[in-house]
């Protein structure tokens, strides 16, 4: 899932590195993830793992990572 | 009396909402936008992204914990005179503002070809 998470990343979140080499704790808004492009993200994400984030989860807290992504999109898929 | 409780700024890259239009359409508008907001600044990117700048500029000056969830929806930016901005905001951000005493909001917006910015400070009573 991190792979699918940092390719969403890779095309979305208008980073000037490549998320391959961010590491899954990084802070994504400090490595240049600006608010807008967090939209992209969030809606690419629903697209690609068919959920939708419910309005208690958008958050910055939830797309500030790849492990906080990644967690949240496990508990919406009854994962966790 | 009133005092600033908080102020924000945004910048926004047109371009990347005329990707978003492009690529989401009604589900990126239907997230991020009120309908009011739909009806007053879209279909121009542009404008759309003064809006955007303006909701994230919002939400800077009442600094919400990133563990707290406020939705782009719950607040809602309008135009008004020479460039100025006029917020309203509901549910999540509505209560936020509450909390941090904010009772209102001043702003304002600009655009620079492609980019646009706002500044937004919220304002409250003076303990």
């Amino acid at each position: 899932m991190n792979d699918e998470i940092r390719e969403i990343l890779r095309l979305h979140a208008h980073l000037p590195i490549d998320p391959g080499s961010l590491a899954t704790e990084a802070d994504l808004f400090a490595a240049g993830m600006s608010s807008h492009a967090s939209v992209g993200v969030m809606l690419a994400l629903e697209e690609r793992f068919g959920v939708e984030f419910p309005d208690h989860m958008l958050k910055r807290e939830v797309f500030g990572t790849i492990d906080s992504i990644r967690s949240a999109l496990e508990e919406l898929a009854g994962v966790r | 009396m009133e005092s600033a409780r908080g102020v924000g700024v945004d910048i926004v890259d047109a371009c990347e909402v005329e990707d978003a239009l492009a690529r989401w359409g009604e589900r990126y508008l239907a997230r991020v936008y009120t309908r009011r907001e739909v009806a007053t600044w879209d279909p121009s990117p542009r404008r759309l992204a003064v809006c955007f700048a303006a909701k994230e500029a919002a939400l800077k000056a009442l600094a919400p914990p990133e563990t707290e969830a406020v939705p782009w929806p719950s607040i809602d930016v309008q135009p008004g005179p020479r460039g100025t901005l006029l917020l309203e905001l509901f549910g999540e951000g509505a209560k936020l503002a509450e909390r941090r005493g904010v009772g209102r909001f001043v702003g304002s917006a600009t655009l620079a070809g492609d980019r646009a910015a706002a500044v937004v400070v919220a304002l409250g009573d003076t303990a």
